[in-house]
């Protein structure tokens, strides 16, 4: 065995056996503590899981893509809310009054290309102006807001459009839509990250970004399509959720970055950037929804979900400090 | 990695030479904010004359203070080459601890109680940046979240309010004047001539910023590195409780969520007053700048009769102009060089 391969299939499989353990503890737990009769690991309840993990999971997965190539993004909440406003607003404008139905895929199209024109954006920023990709989407998280409160000011928007909500609630081999979209997307970023050139130029630049530009990598456009990326996941989570819940707050999505970021550095993704991978991530995404609905399912309330996932998101950084043999000799100086 | 001495020349060519329109460029960029902070105040005041009026200049002095008092503390760490998402969170742990403290043990212990409480927390984070050398980024984000619940869990969900408003002298700190002027003010001005001195004229801020600039280089000069991160985290701590003491004092009743969000506002008021986040740069007189552009920017639309999501948008255009111009003149080259 290489050295390190130990800790590299500690690390790799560590979010997988935390998995078990959750699931372990809350059964048991849940013996004794719970006030429902179900079983916590009801075959229905993990259905439902997967659903649940959506909106969250299918931003993990393009914040997945920006985080390993050394970026991150604080706006994804806002391009949320906006995608959202723009799919319930865009069905009741009166240009599309004649389409019936057909103004389906039309909202859908415009809420997607407005998260992916506003991922973009913040892409060429950071590329053009150079400036550092937390800065640059700490400040379009304010100015997307501000976007999202010129729709409506302070009001809800609102639409139910039937067919939508019928294509959003229909199960598929057992499968809500949600949950195949989260597979879905899922596979393609995997696919992305794994076997194309744009995914391992990704993972060069993040790694080593003065190697990458020698190895004659055009730097600025591979980051400018991951941030374009993402824009277009956030948007699409929003039109997922929002086609099956017709009604959108000004600040809906809010928080939503940091849970994301809490995922993926779950997942094993390096904050700096240049490791990590979206099954890392799935896992990242799925412990997460394990622990709120475990402990909702043990009688815990909604604060001891905040601290357990913060306290754990510090040991887990804590772990991989002590298994990482690199970071060990940064220790000694 | 050896100099050679075609190296040496080159380094020495480079230091010499300067061009004048760099120096320009150099000198626009370090006052910029401040040249922009004079024409902004220009501008609303040619817009709406009762803009520099002293009430008005009070009134936004003072609702930015708590958000100043906090940006105060956030920029000894990010000067430390790290960072804090866990001001906000933390802000409203210590709003709802005084405020219960206050009906139980009343306003002379519950202070130095909240304090103490406070700093405990700031000591943690201290410890597994600076001790343990975890990155802040992802240990304040869990804080962020674990102080959230740990506030949620003591006020068991409940918004805290002070039983008698009227009879208690607790109201001073937020809405109290002192000389003709509002203690909020006082405070902020206090605590930022203090730090100030404290950053700029001690030897710990020497280490501060020595230990944002390079920190292996400051190990290697015998500077206790750890032990000045940590103090720049209890710094920021002890700023974060005097902000919380401050909205606990104007409001007298709080909600769980008070300081939401306020982490990236204080984060945005540092950056705009031009510490990198890279660390090693920033004074706390650009800080106050920051804040008070921030806070007079957000007056000066509401003064106009726009809707006050305007300054969000027009917050996010400032801030990203502000680092780009700032990294602009460091580099010669208004486009990043990046292929």
């Amino acid at each position: 065995m290489q050295p390190g391969a130990l800790s590299k299939a500690l690390k790799s499989g560590a979010i997988w056996g935390f998995i078990v353990l959750e699931l372990i503890f809350f059964s048991v737990a849940g013996e004794f503590l719970s006030l429902s009769d179900k079983a916590f690991m009801d075959f229905e309840n993990m259905l439902l899981l997967l659903k649940q993990s959506a909106p969250i999971g299918i931003i993990a997965m393009g914040m997945t893509l920006v985080m390993v190539n050394g970026n991150i993004d604080l706006s994804v909440g806002a391009t949320f809310a906006i995608a959202a406003i723009i799919l319930l607003d865009s069905m009741t404008w009166p240009i599309f009054a004649g389409l019936g139905d057909w103004v389906i895929p039309v909202a859908w199209l415009l809420a997607l290309m407005a998260g992916t024109l506003l991922g973009a954006l913040n892409g060429l920023i950071v590329w053009k102006t150079g400036v550092d990709a937390f800065i640059v989407t700490l400040g379009s998280m304010l100015g997307f807001r501000g976007i999202v409160f010129m729709f409506n000011g302070e009001n809800p928007t609102s639409h139910l459009n039937w067919t939508l909500v019928d294509f959003a609630e229909a199960e598929f081999l057992g499968l809500a839509t949600a949950s195949w979209f989260l597979l879905a997307v899922t596979l393609a970023v995997w696919f992305l990250m794994a076997r194309t050139v744009h995914g391992r130029n990704a993972y060069a630049i993040g790694d080593n970004r003065e190697a990458a530009v020698n190895a004659g990598i055009r730097v600025g456009p591979h980051m400018m399509i991951n941030f374009a990326i993402i824009g277009f996941l956030a948007a699409l989570s929003a039109v997922i959720f929002y086609s099956e819940s017709g009604s959108v707050n000004p600040n809906d999505g809010q928080l939503y970055e940091l849970w994301v970021i809490t995922a993926v550095v779950l997942g094993g993704t390096k904050i700096t950037g240049g490791a990590g991978n979206v099954i890392g991530t799935f896992g990242g995404v799925i412990a997460i929804q394990l622990l709120r609905k475990g402990l909702g399912h043990i009688g815990a309330d909604t604060s001891t979900v905040n601290l357990v996932i913060g306290l754990i998101l510090i040991a887990v950084l804590f772990l991989d400090r002590q298994l990482n043999v690199k970071g060990k000799e940064e220790l000694k100086v | 990695m050896s100099v050679t001495q075609e190296n040496a020349g080159d380094l020495r060519e480079g230091i010499m030479a300067t061009p004048t329109k760099q120096q320009i460029g150099t000198v626009l960029a370090r006052q910029g904010i401040l040249i922009a902070f004079a024409v902004f105040m220009i501008a609303f005041t040619l817009a709406n004359p009762k803009f520099l009026s002293v009430d008005n200049v009070f009134s936004v002095v003072r609702s930015s203070a708590i958000l100043g008092v906090m940006a105060l503390g956030v920029t000894f760490v990010v000067i430390s080459g790290n960072l804090d998402l866990s001001v906000g969170s933390m802000m409203s742990f210590s709003t709802i601890v005084v405020l219960d403290l206050h009906d139980k043990i009343g306003p002379a212990l519950a202070i130095p109680a909240m304090f103490a409480m406070t700093l405990c927390l700031g000591a943690f984070i201290g410890f597994l940046v600076g001790y343990l050398r975890l990155n802040s980024l992802i240990v304040t984000l869990g804080m962020l979240s674990a102080i959230h619940g740990l506030t949620l869990t003591y006020s068991g969900g409940q918004n805290m309010d002070i039983a008698d408003k009227e009879g208690t002298w607790f109201s001073v700190f937020g809405q109290g004047t002192a000389l003709g002027i509002p203690v909020p003010i006082l405070i902020f001005a206090v605590l930022a001539a203090l730090l100030g001195v404290v950053l700029a004229k001690t030897a710990f801020g020497r280490k501060v910023y020595a230990v944002g600039g390079n920190g292996t280089a400051a190990t290697f000069s015998g500077i206790r590195r750890a032990r000045t991160v940590f103090n720049c985290y209890m710094i920021s701590a002890a700023c974060v409780a005097t902000a919380g003491l401050i909205q606990a004092s104007r409001s007298l009743g709080s909600q769980n969520t008070v300081g939401q969000g306020l982490e990236l506002e204080v984060l945005a008021a540092v950056i705009l007053g031009g510490a990198s986040l890279l660390g090693g740069s920033g004074t706390i007189f650009k800080t106050v700048i920051g804040v008070l552009i921030l806070g007079f920017i957000q007056n000066g639309l509401l003064l106009l009769g726009l809707q006050f999501y305007v300054q969000f948008v027009v917050t996010w255009v400032i801030i990203i102009l502000a680092v780009w111009l700032d990294i602009a003149a460091k580099r010669g080259k208004l486009w990043s060089p990046i292929a």
